[in-house]
């Protein structure tokens, strides 16, 4: 067995199995998430992901790059069958294991030419509108370091990738046409056949040097990307079909009612309870109402922020947001994740029950966000991957307002008018009917 | 001034009558003095098309929902608790109410607290009456009027009801125009979320602002909403601009009912 063999066969190895290490801490981390139970209506939630992640239909509403995300996604799909023959020809020592297949190899081959010279012309038209046009979403404060350069790194390694691909073969066409050793007569291409002749001054073994220079960058690259993904926004790729599998159902103005209260209001408002019972003892650790940290919020709003690929397009379209306020939904699910990740991290350091005195809400996200917004979904209608950051946020609204009791001195008047005279202002219920006599 | 009849479920009881669908009012229906002319309008249509409806008057009590987005979840769900109860002993069916915040948390938010009920947002209860001969519509003095819908989120975005406001509008035969942000992409007002309770927070503009210029962009007559919140945004909007004497803001219910002399 060569060398090569060897080497390549411990390169999937490694990489596969620490692309799945990283994995498990993240689906261990969701995990870390409240229950909630997404489990209804399989049909309809199969058909939602057809159309909304497969069919990207919500990426279609700013049609210019929702055509250009699809190519790169379709390519991207598309161009890992030739990935499989790549993998392959690296264990069994082969070159181009799938030529037999003759013309049907030809057509295939070429089609994977064409989709990556479209993802490649996508990708630096996307690289353009984040560096060159500087779309205003794309500079919002929170966007910024790394999720900057995470965003540009994606976009430079799917270049180079699809370069190293499309130089691969044009050098490979060379080598076939001075007939080496080894490299299979297969004939031009659709694109790299129109560059035939561009290395003919290189002598063979340069030539072989080169082409598997270009094959190992190549198949090196996409393991190393496959390992990025869970560090990136990238993952997204991956969590797009569950996360719009697990959406929420129900009409976008349904907020869920809390459990918790639910019990405690029945109790009071059951004429049988006794008054003067002394109250159950509790069992396990009191219920925290609403969300301080990330444990607080459900599973789902924990995939939400791994889902999050910062697009942008909800804080796009906030009117907080585009009213100069501070808040910016991205921001919420942004904060979610890497106060996830953190408390991730410490589990991993210091056990399960470890706490390093921080939380999501006062550490990452301020009052102030929380306050401007006015739960019109606009956000959560934009979402490309049905991400609800406005459950985030009306979970840790509950959080100040039942736990800590902190609210805006006007609310606490609503609030109380509401309790008093059953109206948000101060009117007497009494006078509820005066409107019928007047005009 | 025409009187008008406006039971209250206590007198319909009183006699053994059962209303075919309750009016439930709101808190800004009943105390704020603009939405009440909303109230009255819509009363004004109901006694003309001969339904038989009734309020809970003085035993309405506010659904909860600024509470809710606010985030006390406790007195929502005090509030809704008792609403519920008021509602099941007088056996209520269907409700329709001129309110979209309403609305939504008396059909999405009560059944799981043991309060199932059909709810209709005016506009779609208009919408039917019309659609049953029961209301008839002429265009009248918005005949030919260039008219812009401000989709309230919660009747919008949050209940997926676009269409019906619309087909009120061009019952009016007035020029519907489109906002650049309309139906699913509407820019809210800034009143939802318990926001038209407090003052904003710091930013460079406020929210009804930016949604009035967007209305003004359409070079409007009337500025049609459908719900008490938004009146009360846009109509402030209108008068920051200066723009009251050109511009008007009218609910749905407001035009149907002058568009039928009432």
């Amino acid at each position: 067995m060569n060398i090569s063999i060897i080497a390549f066969a411990v390169l999937i190895l490694v990489s596969l199995g620490l692309f799945a290490k990283n994995v498990k801490t993240i689906i261990r981390n969701i995990n870390l998430g409240k229950d909630l139970d997404r489990g209804d209506n399989k049909g309809g939630r199969f058909k939602l992901m057809a159309k909304v992640a497969m069919g990207q239909s919500k990426m279609q509403a700013r049609p210019v790059v929702g055509i250009l995300h699809f190519i790169v996604y379709a390519g991207f799909v598309i161009i890992n069958i030739e990935v499989l023959e790549i993998v392959l020809d690296g264990l069994l020592g082969t070159h181009r294991l799938f030529s037999p297949l003759g013309s049907l190899y030809t057509f295939l081959i070429s089609t994977f030419e064409v989709l990556a010279l479209l993802v490649l012309v996508s990708c630096v038209i996307f690289l353009i509108r984040r560096n060159i046009i500087r779309l205003k979403r794309f500079l919002s404060p929170e966007m910024t370091g790394w999720p900057k350069t995470d965003a540009n790194l994606i976009l430079i390694t799917e270049v180079l990738l699809m370069t190293a691909f499309l130089l691969m073969n044009v050098v490979d066409a060379q080598l076939q046409s001075i007939g080496a050793e080894h490299y299979t007569q297969v004939g031009p291409f659709a694109i790299s056949g129109m560059f035939e002749g561009m290395f003919s001054g290189l002598s063979e073994s340069s030539l072989v040097a080169f082409e598997r220079g270009l094959w190992w960058f190549h198949i090196i690259g996409i393991f190393a990307f496959l390992n990025y993904l869970p560090y990136s926004k990238h993952f997204h790729i991956l969590l797009a079909f569950p996360n719009v599998f697990y959406s929420k159902l129900t009409p976008k103005g349904q907020l869920t009612n809390m459990e918790a209260v639910k019990k405690e209001v029945e109790l009071m408002f059951d004429p049988n309870a006794d008054p003067y019972a002394a109250p159950p003892e509790p069992v396990g650790e009191p219920e925290r109402f609403g969300a301080k940290d990330v444990q607080d919020l459900t599973w789902k709003q924990l995939m939400d922020a791994y889902t999050c690929t910062e697009c942008g397009r909800c804080t796009d379209v906030c009117p907080a947001n585009i009213t100069g306020k501070e808040l910016s939904p991205r921001k919420i699910l942004m904060d979610t994740r890497d106060r996830l990740e953190e408390v991730g991290k410490g589990i991993d350091k210091n056990g399960k029950d470890h706490d390093d005195g921080k939380s999501l809400l006062g550490d990452y996200i301020k009052e102030e966000e929380l306050l401007a917004c006015t739960s019109c979904n606009a956000c959560t209608e934009a979402c490309p991957v049905n991400n609800d950051p406005l459950s985030v946020i009306v979970d840790l609204r509950r959080y100040l307002i039942m736990e800590e009791s902190k609210a805006p001195a006007e609310w606490t008047g609503m609030l109380t008018n509401i309790e008093n005279n059953g109206a948000p202002w101060q009117f007497a219920q009494a006078d509820r009917l005066k409107w019928k006599d007047e005009e | 001034m025409s009187e008008l009849k406006v039971p209250t479920m206590a007198e319909m009881m009183a006699s053994g009558q059962q209303p075919d669908v309750l009016f439930w009012v709101g808190c800004a229906g009943s105390f704020d003095d603009r939405a009440k002319k909303i109230t009255r309008a819509f009363v004004k249509i109901l006694n003309k098309a001969g339904i038989n409806f009734a309020v809970l008057g003085t035993e309405e009590s506010c659904t909860g929902d600024p509470a809710k987005r606010a985030g006390n979840e406790f007195l929502f769900q005090m509030q809704a608790m008792g609403n519920i109860q008021v509602l099941n002993a007088y056996e209520i069916k269907k409700i329709v109410t001129t309110c979209p915040h309403c609305f939504n948390t008396l059909k999405n938010e009560y059944p799981e607290l043991g309060g199932d009920y059909q709810v209709k947002h005016h506009s779609q209860f208009l919408q039917e009456l019309i659609n049953e001969g029961k209301l008839t519509v002429e265009g009248g003095t918005f005949k030919g009027k260039k008219i812009t819908f401000h989709d309230p989120c919660y009747l919008g975005r949050a209940n997926d009801v676009y269409e019906a406001p619309r087909e009120l509008v061009e019952k009016l035969d007035a020029e519907l125009v489109e906002m650049k942000r309309c139906k699913s992409k509407g820019l809210c007002c800034g009143a939802g979320g318990a926001q038209m309770f407090k003052e904003a927070e710091k930013g460079d503009k406020e929210v009804n602002i930016e949604r009035t210029e967007e209305a003004m962009e359409t070079k409007p007559d009337i500025i049609a909403t459908g719900c008490p919140f938004c009146m009360t945004m846009m109509t402030d909007g209108v008068k920051i601009k200066e723009k009251e004497t050109e511009v008007k803001v009218y609910d749905l219910a407001e035009m149907i009912a002058e568009a039928n002399d009432l």
